[in-house]
């Protein structure tokens, strides 16, 4: 069985020439072999960001609400529809559930329900006696929240592309979440910042009847509201709040652009408007020049400027006491839109460019000495077999590379650990075929069958081992995150490429041997 | 030159015959590591508990001292600060704040503002309450899940005593992995418990080699005794045993002393947890077929003639 074919042998030798092949971009400078077809060499590995620096961030939307939200849409929809076919209703808060109407006349409930079907289709009705609470369908409540997101991922894409760093990844996870990863990014925390604002951008009036604590002391104007100033110019002077009214002057979603400039030396923030938006502006600025107008951002009065003329080109500026990079950040929000719903930071993982390089120098040093070690102790145990292992071993290592650079497969820490774990576990093979051998030759077999009957009876318990170790790997991949993936990444693909190597690799160097040499000892 | 041999090639160490001990030393291993589990705890990392990390370098060694004063009186709840492998790197790590994500979010910012130009800031990771419960929940599900499919494997590659005395040897291991964890206070995060998870793959995968190799004699040595023959089938593997769990501790060691403070957790995880593996698969899962009384399959009619054979 020593005898090779010698197609087999080829198969085994074209193996190892691709593996060499497509494992050498790794060691050349990025770049070297520009390709984009998939099949050819010249890709090399992505490192993780734990290697090459960068931030990852988990964002959860607020799908609620989102939802909340279009009830309350929805419930205004359908009181003006009962209000035209003069119905009495008494109005409810709408929840998560759905918009609530309580219909005053029994007999008018089936009528009620015939209007909504017929202005919101693609609603479901329920409630008992006088009440309707109607909320969307599963189909028509999966579209808004799959619509919500795609924005949110548009949006969030758009904020990110602003701070020019390359290959950002922005991926949609399960039903309302969305991974960031910015290679390369030197301050994380103003990612953080750019990531972590709705950007909800209106124009309100001041409502000047009265000033906020006096609202608060005697009574609120109707259709007003007070909202917290952000602005430090205002804090310094003792105005922490304004009286506002509720009604939304001017919307900025119709703001087509916005840039970081300067107005008598200080930052500001310009705006300009579509030419709807513009058209209202200029309107509005006409009727109320004299009044505060307040420019409010996610809830806070950014700033509360007297409307002193009024302004028709659809142009604006923003001003209030920015330092250069909050004027850079609010500019960027206000170009690159507002967020549906509002995202929280679930999770973040940052890491420095100065570690990730640490990390890889330290990672090779480990991955060179601990083959090392390997290499040189193969050698002191089986002799010549011993270096027939350690050329396997080898040939598995560029193959693992070769594999992951066609893979595209990420490296990341943990993953080069799992490099150094497969050096360890690659021999297992061969020692468990060398033992067997020696075995084999002290039961008094000739070179020949001891070499055969080794390879043969190790064969079903490295299959056995291998096999057990590989499904502790896929699981780590399927429940792993991040790091830990490419950790079973590296567990995994090292598994199967060593069966290869320390099997076909190291039977087809000693069958040259034994074909070459004629041996009449085994020294093993 | 001759090859240097760790194991003799005529070993014959009695195992069978020191079982009990190997028996009292295993069960009070495990006991100890369950008892201190349940009551002293893991140290879990951010990533179980939720919280915040921050490594950073500072200009000449940190003024552990000084950091400890300046980030303890921001009012964040225990501030936890050590050396990082270098005297002028610093892990700085911050309970689980009160409150939602948005607190966590606070506090990262209150720390980097708090820490000034002066330190470059390595790497800062938050995991919010959420994601926290989530990683522990899919860690949990992980070791459920490998150790059920290894045995699902086993079962079917080999008799039921088998099954049953690898998954005994497995829990033992990775409970005595854990309680390495417990005791010496080192922290267990999501990588510590892949190194977990790991070391179950590798201990099963010794101990498939040993059982293989029983289930060899007891085809090829219809007349021995079951204790003679369990005996011989770890002598015989003992060499292959030894050698590959020695080259995986080489290249481990490497990684332990070279590798770089990130992943010394990770990596001493697995380095106790293959000595464990390596004794177990020797001392404890092969006699352990005794206990369950493994039996040659006897075909049938030929009952009496094989019996205590």
């Amino acid at each position: 069985m020593l005898y090779f074919t010698k197609w087999k042998a080829a198969l085994v030798l074209l193996v190892c020439a691709l593996g060499v092949i497509y494992a050498i971009p790794n060691f050349l400078p990025k770049g070297t072999f520009a390709t984009d077809a998939s099949y050819l060499p010249g890709k090399q590995i992505n490192l993780g960001l734990d290697l090459r620096g960068g931030s990852h961030m988990l964002l959860e939307v607020d799908i609620n609400s989102v939802i909340r939200e279009r009830y309350e849409a929805l419930g205004d929809t359908i009181r003006s529809t009962l209000r035209e076919e003069r119905i009495r209703y008494r109005p409810r808060d709408a929840g998560l559930n759905g918009a609530e109407v309580t219909v005053v006349n029994a007999d008018e409930v089936e009528k009620a329900r015939d209007l909504i079907r017929n202005v919101e289709p693609d609603t479901v009705m329920s409630g008992e006696g006088n009440n309707i609470i109607v909320s969307y369908t599963d189909q028509a409540r999966k579209e808004l929240v799959d619509r919500a997101i795609s924005q949110s991922l548009e949006v969030v894409r758009r904020r990110v592309d602003e701070l020019g760093t390359t290959e950002p990844s922005i991926q949609r996870q399960g039903e309302d979440r969305i991974v960031v990863q910015v290679p390369g990014l030197d301050d994380p925390s103003r990612l953080r910042a750019i990531l972590g604002r709705t950007a909800k951008m209106n124009f309100h009036l001041v409502n000047e009847e009265k000033t906020a604590s006096e609202a608060r002391a005697t009574g609120m104007p109707p259709g007003t509201m007070i909202l917290p100033s952000a602005d430090a110019g205002d804090r310094a002077a003792g105005i922490n709040e304004y009286l506002i009214d509720r009604r939304v002057v001017v919307s900025g979603d119709n703001l087509v652009d916005s840039q970081p400039t300067f107005n008598e030396g200080r930052p500001v923030v310009s705006f300009r408007f579509d030419a709807a938006g513009g058209a209202r502006f200029g309107d509005m600025t006409s009727k109320n020049a004299g009044r505060r107008l307040a420019i409010i951002l996610d809830g806070e009065v950014i700033s509360a400027p007297r409307i002193n003329e009024p302004i028709l080109g659809g142009n604006g500026i923003i001003t209030g006491q920015f330092s250069v990079q909050e004027a850079n950040d609010l500019s960027l929000l206000l170009r690159a839109g507002a967020l549906p719903a509002p995202m929280q930071i679930l999770e973040e993982r940052s890491v420095g460019p100065g570690l990730g390089q640490d990390s890889v120098e330290a990672g090779e040093i480990a991955a060179i000495l601990g083959l090392i070690f390997v290499v040189a102790f193969m050698v002191i145990s089986y002799g010549r077999f011993g270096v027939y292992a350690d050329i396997a071993l080898l040939i598995n290592l560029i193959l693992v590379l070769a594999v992951m650079s066609v893979l595209q497969a990420t490296l990341t820490l943990p993953g080069i650990a799992g490099i150094v774990l497969t050096v360890g576990m690659a021999v297992d093979a061969n020692v468990l075929i060398f033992e067997r051998i020696r075995e084999e030759r002290n039961n008094g077999r000739t070179i020949i069958n001891a070499i055969d009957a080794g390879y043969r009876s190790a064969m079903s318990t490295i299959l056995d081992a291998n096999l057990t170790t590989l499904i502790a790997a896929l699981v780590l991949f399927s429940f792993g995150s991040g790091p830990i993936k490419g950790f079973a990444v590296t567990l995994a693909i090292g598994i199967v490429t060593s069966m290869f190597s320390a099997i076909w690799v190291t039977r087809l160097l000693i069958a040259v041997w034994v074909k070459r040499r004629r041996p009449t000892e085994l020294v093993i | 030159m001759k090859p240097l041999h760790l194991v003799p090639d005529d070993v014959n160490v009695p195992f069978l015959k020191f079982r009990k001990i190997f028996y009292i030393v295993s069960l009070a291993m495990v006991l100890v590591s369950v008892g201190l589990f349940l009551t002293k705890g893991l140290n879990f990392g951010i990533d179980f508990r939720g919280g915040i990390l921050v490594e950073i370098k500072t200009d000449g060694p940190a003024d552990i001292g000084a950091l400890r004063d300046n980030l303890g009186s921001l009012g964040l709840g225990d501030v936890s600060i050590q050396e990082f492998g270098e005297p002028d790197d610093v892990l700085i790590q911050l309970q689980r704040q009160d409150g939602d994500e948005q607190a966590q979010m606070a506090a990262l910012a209150t720390v980097t503002k708090a820490l000034g130009d002066d330190v470059t800031i390595r790497r800062s990771e938050l995991v919010g309450p959420k994601v926290g419960d989530e990683l522990k929940e899919a860690g949990v599900y992980s070791v459920a899940i490998s150790l059920l499919l290894i045995m699902i494997y086993i079962w079917f590659r080999f008799e039921w005593q088998f099954a049953v005395a690898s998954v005994v040897a497995l829990l033992h291991d990775v409970l005595i992995t854990i309680g390495f964890f417990v005791i010496t206070g080192v922290q267990f995060d999501l990588a510590t418990l892949a190194a977990v998870l790991t070391v179950a793959g590798y201990s099963i995968n010794d101990t498939v080699v040993v059982f293989d190799r029983i289930r060899e004699y007891l085809r090829k040595f219809r007349k021995m005794d079951i204790p003679d023959l369990l005996d011989l089938s770890i002598n015989s593997t003992l060499s292959r045993t030894t050698m590959t769990s020695f080259t995986t501790l080489l290249a481990l060691i490497a990684l332990f002393v070279f590798g770089g403070e990130a992943i010394r957790g990770f990596t001493m995880a697995l380095i106790f947890g293959i000595m464990i593996g390596t004794y177990s698969s020797i001392c404890v899962a092969s006699p352990l077929l005794m206990v369950l009384r493994l039996r040659r399959k006897i075909p049938e009619g030929e009952e009496t003639q094989e019996a205590g054979a």
